[in-house]
C-alpha cells in the first residue's frame, strides 16, 4: 500500500514538474508564457488544431501529424543528448535534471481512455486551449469537461488499479 | 517582406512545425529545468480551484504555476495565428478523409474544424454530449491517470529515452484507432449524425 501511494503521487508529479531551485515569481514566469505563445501558433500554423487533421491520422490517411510527432520526438532526442552530453546548465547555472518516469497500469489504461477521448474531440490538452484561442470558444466546455475528468480521477486515484 | 508574410500564413509543413515543437524540449530544460508536458496544467487548475482535502490535489501548485502561464501562451499564440497569419487559401483534406466523414454525416469541410460539430449551438444536444462532455472528460480522466499526454509522453518522454512513455503513446493511438475505426461511426449516429 505504502510503495502504490508512493507510486501514484510520483507519477503525479511526473508530468511537467519544476526542478528549477531557484524560486521565479512575477515578471521571471513570463518567459513560459513567451514559449507558450510560439507554441500555440505552430499548432494553429501545422492545422495540428484540427479536428479534421486527427481524424486524418487515425485513419492513416495522411502523414502529417505522423511527420510532426516524429520529427518533434527526434529533435527531441538530439537535443536531450547535446545536452547531456556537453553537460549544458540551464540559463540559472543548474544542472538540467529529468525526472524518471516509473512505469504503471495506468500508462496502459489511462492512455487507451485518452486515446478514445482524443479521436472524439480532436485535440489532445494542448490544442485545446489553442483552438480557444482560435475562436472555437465551444472548445471552452471540452476543456471544462477535462478539468472535471482530471478531477474525478484524483478522487478516485487510490481505488484504481495502479 | 510581404513574401515572408505569404510565406508564413500559408499551412506549415511537419517538417518545419515538428522540429519546432521538438525544440520545446530544450527550450524549457535550459531556461528554467521544467520538463515539458500540458496536462498537467489541467491537474493545476483542479488544485488551485477544488483541492477538497484530496491528497491527489495537494501540493504547491504555487511552484508550477509556470505551466498555467504556458498553457495561457498557447491560447494567446492560437488567436495570434488565426486573426493575424490565417492561411488565405482553401483548407485541404485528404479525399479519402473527407469522403469517410461525409458517410458518417459531417458536411462542413471549410475549416479546421467543422460547424456540424464544434458550434455553441451544438451544446444542448446529444452531439454536444458527446463531442464536449464525454469526448472531454475522457481526454481529462485518461491523461491524468496516464500520467501524461501527448506532450508529456509521446514527445517529452520518449526523447528522453523513457519506456514507460513509449507504451503509454502505443496506447494512446490504441484507443485512437478504436474510436474512430470501431465506435465512432455507432456512436455518431446514436446522437442524430
Amino acid at each position: 500500500m505504502k510503495v502504490a501511494e508512493k507510486n501514484i503521487q510520483g507519477a503525479a508529479v511526473c508530468d511537467a514538474p519544476n526542478s528549477q531551485e531557484n524560486i521565479e515569481k512575477g515578471l521571471a514566469l513570463v518567459k513560459y508564457m513567451i514559449v507558450g505563445i510560439l507554441f500555440g501558433i505552430v499548432f494553429v500554423k501545422a492545422e495540428i488544431i484540427s479536428w479534421f487533421r486527427i481524424q486524418e491520422m487515425f485513419r492513416l490517411q495522411s502523414f502529417h501529424m505522423y511527420g510532426v510527432i516524429g520529427s518533434a520526438i527526434i529533435t527531441g532526442i538530439i537535443s536531450i543528448q547535446i545536452i547531456k552530453r556537453f553537460n549544458i546548465k540551464t540559463i540559472k547555472g543548474e544542472t538540467v535534471n529529468i525526472p524518471k518516469k516509473e512505469f504503471r497500469k495506468g500508462q496502459i489504461i489511462g492512455g487507451f481512455i485518452f486515446g478514445l477521448g482524443w479521436a472524439i474531440t480532436g485535440a489532445c490538452p494542448g490544442p485545446l486551449f489553442a483552438q480557444i484561442g482560435s475562436g472555437f470558444t465551444i472548445v471552452f466546455v471540452t476543456l471544462i469537461s477535462a478539468i472535471v475528468g482530471t478531477w474525478v480521477y484524483g478522487k478516485f486515484a487510490n481505488k484504481l488499479p495502479n | 517582406m510581404n513574401q515572408f508574410i505569404d510565406w508564413i500564413t500559408q499551412p506549415w509543413p511537419w517538417y518545419v512545425a515538428g522540429p519546432m515543437i521538438g525544440l520545446t524540449v530544450p527550450t524549457l530544460l535550459l531556461i528554467g529545468n521544467k520538463t515539458f508536458g500540458i496536462s498537467s496544467s489541467l491537474r493545476h487548475v483542479c488544485a488551485i480551484c477544488v483541492p477538497a482535502g484530496i491528497p491527489f490535489f495537494t501540493y504547491n501548485w504555487k511552484k508550477e504555476m509556470w505551466n498555467m502561464l504556458f498553457v495561457v501562451g498557447v491560447l494567446i499564440g492560437g488567436f495570434i495565428a488565426t486573426n493575424y497569419l490565417a492561411n488565405p487559401n482553401d483548407f485541404i483534406l485528404a479525399d479519402q478523409t473527407k469522403a469517410d466523414l461525409t458517410a458518417l454525416g459531417i458536411t462542413d469541410f471549410s475549416g479546421l474544424m467543422p460547424s456540424d460539430i464544434f458550434d455553441w449551438s451544438v451544446l444542448f444536444t446529444a452531439k454536444g454530449l458527446l463531442f464536449f462532455v464525454v469526448g472531454g472528460f475522457l481526454v481529462g480522466f485518461g491523461t491524468r491517470y496516464a500520467g501524461g499526454c501527448t506532450s508529456g509522453h509521446a514527445i517529452m518522454g520518449i526523447s528522453s529515452l523513457q519506456w514507460p512513455s513509449l507504451v503509454a503513446t502505443i496506447f494512446f493511438m490504441l484507443g485512437g484507432f478504436v474510436m474512430t475505426h470501431l465506435l465512432l461511426g455507432p456512436l455518431m449516429s446514436l446522437v442524430g449524425f
